[in-house]
């Protein structure tokens, strides 16, 4: 049973993680467009892979 | 072109620039990619929006070397569309990154301010078919993101603790701490402690500022009794933690507030490619072409001062209180007043804002401010100034008062028994009563009877503001109709073609013979085929009240009544060639007939008739409702539409915005609660006074002014069935209330007992709330099917 006190704190770690990625999703608006990641990924092989240089998505997600 | 076909240079034009540029994929992604060039974009079109003043209202962001833009662009409309949009940085140097949001039909764009301006990216869009809409209110778009974010976010907190604080509870509710050591039960108790603390304070902060509001306000609304709720559950469990008796019940007050933000996200959920909240400045343009000493220029309608002097062309809006100063011609003012003719204005006329002129070019002189216009003054009447739908009054609110104190009196009443019997168990009891009775399930009934009501809708095309308007539709006894473009499908551009196919030359052949004419008939056709200059003709007639007939390029074409464009000659043979739909010149005429060279081609049909099966929606809604008729036409048709509306209603013709405004009003005042169903700026002031406005649009997405529903113009005649279904969906919200009542019977029984113990409340907590939920989604789709949407409404959408 003592093994329940490294236990618990792992477990609320790793629960702690999740809602960590959960926060991070929603503030980077993955709840706000739901429509159009389905429609992206159908033209994903036509040239979505390449994409503008990367200062252009920072300042993209961090106005 | 690779065996391709295009319909007109401008696709072949993009084809090629597109293929140049290694987006030739464009054309694989769909059937019918949606580019259509429609006219060369001229160089200076989007010039003014370089103005400072303009450019740095419309950059969502800006640092002098990047810059980010959000076009609304209503092209959207298919895969191929985000994947062009989206590479729109192999077009031309200086663009970043751009990302589509498809329900919304936006695009936001970043690029290089040093090697591209603001117009040339309007340019560029344009000229792929992308023409993004720039209107006056372009200039003031909401920021309302932040608060679905933070509904979201407080949501995931609540899910978490309950989550945790659960598998804490269910090993002490399985007996753990009868075969461990003692220790681990103070200790569950503590990490349970501070996973809720969280949940109390931040994911159900909403529910204590409502409770507050709600009191300072010195009304009990259902936010109340929650707040109650979770203070008695937090408080003996934080007695129970501290005293080292257990974990107490903090599992179910995470869940509870779990499942309440639950019910608030399926409410909220609304739809965001509609805006339910449009006044002028979504139809007014963000520019206009202004004569200067040195030519025409394209100037921000902001920098527009009296005495400037306008080009209008064809279709453009007047956007200010105006003169003729040159040219004259007919104007159409069927979205402001609702008069469907168009009226002849001359020079030194004066022009009201709103028109649009029909036919030729028009110069102006503004004589007006644009915000003093006699149209954007109905905008300052007090109607607009009162909040909407306000939250105190649904269903929910009025019934939460009653409930409310008899709770408080219950808990009393039983820690005042419990007082007298045994004192350790009085504030026992007097919590598990306020546990008990927190209105968990009660809270979840409307949003989720309502939601789904709603969901159930907008499958048929009828969109609602929000789930608490099925409240107001289900209270209507009174409906007022506007006429054009509500009972009859609208006259602006609504010019349809039935029969034999026409070529574009011989569109313009038709296009000459009705310009030549002064009827309203032949002006609104020859508008609407209008396309470059005409062919010549020779030897016009015109019959009175039969019709017109010309040689054009060696053809006659004759225009007119049924009968009379069918003499002598082989009928098309379709059913709308009977004599009886309409003439050409009987001054109510809806239906022109064509015949070219000797042979019937079909017949256009004017915007103005009657919608298919209204007659039978009006007649289904008149046994159960009050029927008006506020039109902005004159009363030429008063005898066709009080036959319609059948005895016992009333019509007015001649209503100006604001006398429809004061209609609205003056039913309200005889009790009544009143639907107004209407389309154009004519019915804002009536839909806004109205106790539920009903916007009517051609197309979902198209302009039409604020309103609580947005309705596609072919379900009117389901109007009946749909107050039917909301009436049902209301019911279903009272019979979900007595299911959750029932549980808080069940549950007052064991907590008066003060028998009410951590494991009792969690399992009934989450049943009774799932229960009341399913029954609520189940009971709303059978009403849909009692109600009779599907046989009602016209079609299903997939989407």
């Amino acid at each position: 049973m003592t093994a329940i006190y490294l236990m618990l704190p792992v477990s609320l770690l790793l629960a702690l993680i999740f809602l960590i990625a959960y926060v991070w999703s929603v503030r980077s608006g993955q709840y706000e467009d739901t429509d159009t990641p389905a429609m992206r990924i159908l033209t994903e092989e036509a040239g979505h892979a390449t994409r503008p240089p990367s200062a252009h998505q920072s300042l993209l997600n961090n106005p | 072109m690779e065996g391709r076909d295009f319909c007109c240079q401008g696709c072949l034009t993009v084809f090629e620039f597109l293929h140049e540029n290694g987006l030739g994929d464009f054309y694989r992604l769909a059937e019918r990619p949606g580019v259509q060039v429609k006219s060369a974009v001229v160089e200076d079109r989007f010039a003014y929006l370089d103005e400072p003043v303009l450019r740095d209202r419309l950059l969502d962001y800006s640092d002098g070397q990047m810059a980010r833009v959000t076009f609304q662009v209503p092209a959207i409309h298919c895969v191929a569309c985000v994947w062009l949009l989206e590479n729109l940085f192999k077009l031309r140097p200086g663009i970043g990154r751009s990302v589509v949001d498809f329900g919304k039909q936006q695009v936001t764009i970043t690029f290089e301010t040093g090697r591209m301006r603001l117009s040339e990216l309007a340019a560029l869009l344009t000229s792929i078919g992308y023409e993004p809409t720039l209107r006056l209110d372009s200039l003031d778009r909401p920021q309302a993101r932040s608060l679905t974010r933070s509904l979201y976010l407080r949501l995931g907190v609540a899910g978490f603790a309950f989550g945790n604080i659960m598998l804490f509870s269910v090993c002490l509710y399985s007996g753990m701490d009868r075969f461990s050591v003692p220790v681990f039960k103070p200790l569950f108790g503590w990490v349970s402690l501070g996973l809720a603390l969280p949940v109390l304070v931040y994911s159900a902060g909403s529910y204590w500022r409502g409770a507050w509001l709600g009191l300072r306000q010195r009304t009990l609304t259902l936010d109340f009794p929650i707040a109650l709720g979770l203070l008695a559950l937090f408080g003996q469990s934080l007695y129970e933690v501290v005293s080292g008796r257990g974990v107490g019940y903090l599992d179910s007050m995470a869940g509870l507030v779990f499942f309440l933000l639950i019910g608030r996200v399926f409410q909220d959920r609304t739809y965001q490619h509609l805006s339910f909240d449009r006044d002028y400045k979504s139809f007014f343009p963000l520019a206009v072409r202004r004569v200067e000493a040195a030519g025409e220029r394209t100037v921000p309608l902001s920098a527009l001062a009296v005495g400037d002097r306008l080009r209008l062309r064809q279709g453009e809006l007047i956007p200010a209180d105006a003169r003729v100063r040159e040219g004259s011609g007919l104007i159409d003012y069927s979205f402001v007043t609702g008069e469907s003719e168009p009226v002849q204005r001359s020079v030194g006329d004066w022009l009201y804002a709103g028109g649009q002129p029909v036919g030729g070019a028009m110069d102006i002189e503004i004589i007006k401010p644009v915000s003093q216009s006699y149209l954007t003054s109905l905008w300052s009447h007090e109607a607009f100034a009162k909040q909407r739908g306000s939250a105190l009054h649904t269903l929910l609110n009025r019934f939460s008062r009653g409930f409310t104190l008899r709770v408080v009196v219950l808990a009393l009443a039983a820690g005042a028994w419990w007082w007298a019997e045994d004192p350790s168990r009085a504030i026992r009891a007097f919590t598990s009563v306020l546990i008990v009775a927190c209105p968990c399930a009660l809270a979840l009934s409307a949003p989720f009877a309502l939601g789904t009501a709603q969901r159930w809708l907008g499958r048929f095309g009828v969109f609602t503001r929000n789930a608490q308007v099925m409240e107001d539709l289900a209270r209507v006894n009174a409906v007022v109709f506007d006429k054009t473009g509500t009972l009859t499908s609208g006259s602006r551009g609504n010019v349809r073609f039935r029969g034999d196919p026409l070529s574009d030359r011989e569109r313009g052949w038709i296009q000459a013979v009705a310009a030549r004419s002064a009827h309203p008939n032949s002006v609104r056709l020859a508008a609407w085929l209008s396309n470059g200059t005409p062919p010549p003709l020779e030897g016009f007639e015109e019959v009175a009240g039969c019709g017109v007939r010309a040689r054009v390029e060696g053809h006659e074409v004759r225009l007119g009544s049924s009968t009379w464009v069918n003499q002598g000659l082989e009928s098309v043979g379709s059913d709308g060639s009977d004599g009886s739909v309409g003439s050409h010149l009987t001054g109510t005429g809806t239906i022109v007939h064509v015949a070219l060279g000797g042979r019937v081609r079909g017949w256009f049909e004017l915007g103005g008739a009657l919608r298919p099966r209204v007659d039978q929606a009006v007649a289904a809604l008149a046994r159960s409702h009050e029927l008006v008729l506020l039109s902005g036409d004159n009363g030429r048709e008063r005898e066709k539409f009080e036959a319609l509306l059948g005895p016992g209603s009333s019509v007015r013709f001649d209503q100006s915005p604001a006398d429809k405004l004061a209609a609205i009003a003056e039913l309200q005042k005889g009790g009544r609660s009143v639907l107004m169903v209407g389309d154009g700026l004519n019915d804002a002031g009536a839909l806004r006074q109205s106790d539920v406005g009903l916007a009517v649009v051609e197309q979902v997405g198209t302009f039409s002014p604020a309103s609580d529903v947005i309705m596609e113009a072919g379900q009117v005649p389901g109007l009946a069935a749909i107050l039917r279904f909301a009436q049902g969906a209301v019911r279903v919200v009272w019979a979900s209330i007595g299911i959750s009542l029932l549980y808080n019977v069940i549950g007052l029984a064991f907590a008066a007992s003060g028998r009410l113990s951590p494991i009792v409340c969690a399992i009934l907590m989450p049943l009774s709330s799932v229960s009341v939920v399913a029954f609520a989604c189940g009971a709303v789709g059978w009403m849909s099917r009692r109600a009779g949407l599907a046989v009602h409404l016209d079609r299903e959408r997939t989407s």
